[in-house]
This record gives structure tokens, sequence and C-alpha cells, in this order.
């Protein structure tokens, strides 16, 4: 492929109060892809999603990050959401006394005012709002509340992906978007994820489990295993790991090392 | 001095001068003093003038019905506990005066505005009378320029069943010392509700006491914003005074660069009033090392069948909330305004006034800019 991959990781390394967690990463995701990385639990995974979002929990000792041929790792996280990054939160934050509506209303005008667009007027955008919550499912009430304050767990995933809806960034880390989720709030999730895939923009599904899989096909999957990618292919490695578990893992790093 | 003081009340003046004259200006060494100093205060010497009031005024209502005015002028905030109490009663020479006869629904906010003027001492008295069944709800306001020393005392009386709602709003000067005294006598199955919002001044003191009859519902909300070298201290007393009394307090403040604050929030539930339901809290932003907050519950329960509960915390802005908003592309400064502002806002909302809530979100907001700006402090 010629084009410049949206997102380019190189040996990264990076560690939290002391501890390596990622011990040299390579990924490469193009626009238009859809990659999964699998994991057992404290393989890295959420490490990685928070790195690439910008947390300043995890120190880089190594490696870098370019997003759009860009050093990634030299902005900040405001400056990487500006620029298409999202990241849907494991665990999304709750903040009492910030209305979902205002909090979204300044995150896309804070993305527009970068991308050189006018403010959205109140009107276009409640009626984006509005177009969004309802490919979510979701009870316009929820957009006067506080953000995710009082949610269940599936509303505040379902959350997640409806602000993703609204921002269209060019690259999606989606960590554990599935997990606690039914089936009927999965394929609301999965939808919404799906409605995103465009040619120009890149989704990384980070998930402990194959079963998001069977909604949102990946065109990659990466196993991630003590903070390395220990083995990469197509959506048929999802479904070996789902017969095998992480069981064989253990052997793969054991090679990779 | 006043020139229609009646017997009365030349009496109770002289008795407040002679409180004052025996135990003078509070030191650390009063237990109800031992975070503020008022040191500055007492060498500042500003002359006493008669305060600049936007109102109804109190001398004005004492040459026309002395009779009301003297009924209840005094009879509340006490001389012998308070010594700027004291020094205030024994000085004062206006202050406004409202009065609502009972049975009335009063729809407007009435509005209380005093303006200090540089190097001036006032001693600004109001006395509030809101009669049985009757609803209202009132601003009080203080401004002002350059250094100055405000010792104010507002005395409100809630009738039988009235329904009153008391805004305090203190934007003094940042070289001013303000110091207020609220004391509430709430009777029988009152509502009463204070919001005692304190942005400015350089040292800042407030005492809010509401006594509680029978029935009463109590509420006193506060909210103190202090940056540079600025002292807020509050002090509140719940008196819950016989049964079936319910109270509620929040005050929450948020303190930036060298500033001080402090929070005593004392309930005291006497001997017969039972089935008393006390709730309190405190909440604390402390966003710069170099801030300080001394909290203090102070809880005196002398009945047994009563629910009391309190709670305080001190906090700095929560680094998983900034995170989360900065990774939706909200800058740092702008993340950090919004939580500060929306851990304000959980006091401003509970105002029933709405043009003062909306005032408050905008003053919030200029003075969260302002501080940034100055050398305030990091906020």
């Amino acid at each position: 492929m010629s084009k410049t991959p949206i997102l380019e990781i190189k040996d990264l390394h990076a560690n939290a109060s002391g501890k390596e967690i990622l011990r040299g990463i390579n990924l490469t995701v193009y626009p238009g892809e859809v990659h999964a990385i699998m994991g057992p639990n404290g393989s890295g995974k959420s490490t990685l999603a928070q790195v690439i979002a910008g947390r300043d929990l995890y120190g880089v000792t190594a490696g870098e990050v370019l997003y759009e041929g860009e050093d990634l790792l030299a902005l900040t996280p405001e400056e990487r959401a500006q620029r298409g990054i999202f990241l849907a939160f494991q665990y999304p934050i709750e903040i009492p006394g910030v209305s979902n509506l205002y909090f979204l209303k300044a995150a896309l005008n804070a993305i527009r005012k970068r991308r050189g667009d006018p403010e959205l007027d109140a009107m276009d955008f409640l009626s984006l709002v509005r177009r969004k919550m309802a490919l979510m499912e979701m009870d316009e009430s929820l957009l006067n509340r506080a953000v995710n304050a009082g949610f269940s767990g599936g509303e505040k995933k379902r959350n997640e992906i409806f602000q993703m809806a609204v921002l269209e960034p060019r690259l999606a880390v989606l960590d554990e978007t599935d997990s606690g989720l039914d089936i009927d709030a999965l394929k609301v999730v999965s939808n919404g994820v799906n409605a995103l895939r465009s040619p120009d923009r890149a989704i990384v599904v980070v998930t402990h489990y194959q079963r998001l899989l069977n909604h949102i096909i990946p065109d990659y999957v990466h196993v991630l295993a003590q903070g390395r990618i220990v083995k990469s292919g197509d959506k048929s490695l999802a479904l070996e790991l789902e017969e095998s578990g992480y069981t064989g893992i253990e052997d793969l790093v054991e090679t990779a090392q | 001095m006043m020139a229609a003081a009646t017997s009365e009340l030349q009496e109770i003046r002289k008795r407040a001068a002679e409180c004052f004259e025996a135990r003078g200006y509070p030191t650390k060494r009063d237990e109800e003093w031992k975070y503020t100093s008022v040191t500055s205060i007492v060498k500042s010497q500003f002359p006493t003038t008669a305060p600049i009031l936007n109102g109804h005024s109190l001398r004005a209502a004492l040459e026309r019905d002395s009779g009301l005015v003297e009924e209840h002028l005094g009879c509340y905030a006490s001389v012998e506990d308070n010594g700027f109490v004291a020094l205030n009663t024994a000085n004062f020479e206006d202050g406004a005066f409202l009065h609502i006869p009972k049975n009335t629904v009063v729809e407007e906010p009435l509005w209380i505005d005093y303006t200090a003027v540089s190097e001036q001492t006032t001693h600004p008295r109001n006395l509030i009378i809101v009669g049985a069944n009757s609803q209202v709800r009132i601003v009080e306001r203080y401004r002002g320029t350059g250094p100055y020393f405000t010792n104010a005392v507002t005395e409100i009386v809630a009738g039988e069943n009235s329904i009153v709602e008391h805004v305090k709003l203190e934007e003094e000067s940042a070289e001013s010392f303000h110091i207020a005294t609220i004391q509430v006598h709430q009777a029988r199955n009152s509502n009463f509700k204070s919001h005692n919002i304190s942005f400015g001044g350089r040292l800042v003191r407030n005492d809010v006491n509401a006594v509680l009859s029978t029935g009463c519902e109590g509420t006193l909300n506060g909210l103190y914003l202090a940056t540079g070298k600025q002292h807020i201290d509050n002090h509140t007393t719940l008196d819950h005074a016989a049964p079936y009394a319910t109270s509620h307090e929040l005050y929450k403040g948020i303190l930036d660069g060298m500033s001080a604050g402090v929070f005593n929030g004392k309930i005291l539930v006497r001997k017969d009033a039972q089935k008393t339901d006390a709730k309190q809290t405190n909440k604390n932003l402390v966003l710069s090392p170099g801030a300080t907050i001394n909290t203090k519950p102070e809880l005196q329960i002398l009945a047994d069948d009563v629910r009391c509960t309190h709670g305080a915390t001190v906090g700095q802005l929560d680094d998983d909330a900034l995170f989360y908003l900065r990774a939706r592309g909200i800058g740092e400064t702008d993340a950090r305004d919004l939580l500060i502002y929306a851990f304000a806002r959980d006091v401003i909302e509970r105002i029933g006034i709405p043009e003062i809530r909306s005032y408050l979100e905008k003053a919030l907001f200029e003075r969260l800019v302002f501080s940034r700006k100055s050398d305030g402090g990091a906020i």
C-alpha cells in the first residue's frame, strides 16, 4: 500500500509506576482497516489504548508512535483528540455537574476549531445529536443528565460510542467496549461502530472476548501477551483463540523471546 | 450615632458597648476564632461612617414605626457571644429594614445593596421581619473599592409557616475586611434557606446561625472561592431548639493560590428536640499546594431520638475526569475550569432565584479567568 498509515507504532515500551508493561509493540494501521487486539488480562491491552490517547500515568521509555506520519507522543491528549483520535474508555468517567450536552458541544467545537470549521449553532448541533442518539437507541433525556453520572454500565458504554458517532474520529480505539454488555446492547454498540467504518478511517478494537468480533468484523487480529504482540492473523485467529483460550499464549511468548 | 434612638434601643446599644469594652476584639485564643486573626482589622483604624445602602432604611423605619422595630432589633444576634456583633450594635448608623406583613407573597426578589467606600468602617445593620404564612426572597449584596472594613449584622425573623429564602453575595474588594453575622429566628413550621456566597475580600468571616422551632425546615448553603492571600472563614450554627425540625447544610469551598479557608459547622440538638433530622456536608477543592482549609463539624446532641449526619471532604481536581475531558478535545485550562465550575454549580443550582443563578454562573467563570490572569493562583 502506498498511502500513509493512520497509526504506526514502532518498538513501543511503556511503564507504569516503574513496572514495564509494554515491551516492544509494533503495529501499523492503514485507513479503512479494523484491527482487533486480543489478549489475557494484564497483557497490556488497556495500557496501549491509554498511551495512544495520551494518558500521563504511563511513561514511554522507548520506541515511537506516528499518527498520520506525525509524532503522536509529542502531543497533549486534547491535541490528539482534536486531530481525530478517539478512545472509547473501558471505564467511562462520571462527571457530576457537567451535562452530557454541554460536554459534547465543547468537545465537538474544540475539534471543529482545530479543523478550521465554524462552531455549530445550537439547532444544527441538536439535530446532529438527535440523529446519532437514534442510531444508538438512546433516550434523549440522557443529554441533560450529567456525564455518565448514575448511568448503568451499559449506558456508559453506549454513551462512549454515541460520543464517537458525534465526534467522527479518524482513528477510534475501543477499549473493552463490549465487556458487561448484554447481547442487545452489544448489537447496538456494534452498529454504532460499523456505521463509522469508512475508507479514510481506522478502528482498533481492544477486547478480551471474541464475541464482539462477530459483529465488528476485523481485518486483522493481533494477540498481545506480556506487553508484546505475539501473533497476528486475520479474523480466523479470533475464532482459534475462542477455541483454545489464552492457554497456548505462554508458549508463544517464549518463542517470541 | 442615630438621632432617633429611643430609650429601649439606647439601652441595647449601651449594653453592647459595655460588652465590647469588656471583651474587645476576639483573638485566636477564642475557640471560635482559632483560625482567623483579626489583628489587621484592629490595626486598620478606618473611621466609621454611615453605610451607603440601596434599600429600605432601618433608620427611617425607627422614626416611623419604632414599636415594630424595637420588638425585634437586637433580640436575636447576641452581643455577648460575638465581639463584632457587639461592635455593630453599639455603633450602627443605618441598614435595611424589610417587613413583609402576614399572608403576603412577594413575587420579585427584594434587594439590599451595599457599596463600601475606601478607608472607611461601616456597620450595616439589617432587620428582616417576615409575617406568618408569607413568602419572600431576599438578596443582600456587599461590594466596594479599595481597603475598608464592613461589619454587618442581619437579623431575620421567619414568622410561623413562612417561606424565606436569603442570598448573601459577598463581592467585596480584594483589600477589604468583611465580617458578617446572619442570625435567623425561625418560628414554628417555617422554611428558611440561606445561600452564603463569598467571592471577594482580603479577610472574610461569616457567622450564619439559625434557631429552629417545632416543625421547621432550615437550610444553610454556602460557596466560597478564595485565591491569592484571601482568608475566608464560615462559621454556622443550626440550633434545633424544638422537635420535628429538619436541617440541611451544604458548604463548598474552592481554594487556590496561598488562600486559607475555614469551615466550622455546629449542629446543636437541644434536649427536647426529638425527631430532629440534620444533615451537614462540607466539600473543599484545594487547587494549589499553598492553599489550606480547616474544616470541623461540631455536633452537640442532647436528645436521643434524632438523626444527624455530617461529612467533610478535602480534595484536588479529579485526574481521571480531567483526562476524560481532554481526551475528547477540550483543552486543559477549559477542562479545569469546567470541573471547578461543576463542583461549585451544585450550590448555585439550589438558589431559587433564576437571575441570581445565571449571574453567579457568569461571575464564577469570570473569577476563574481573572485568578488565572492575575497572580492569584493556577486555577
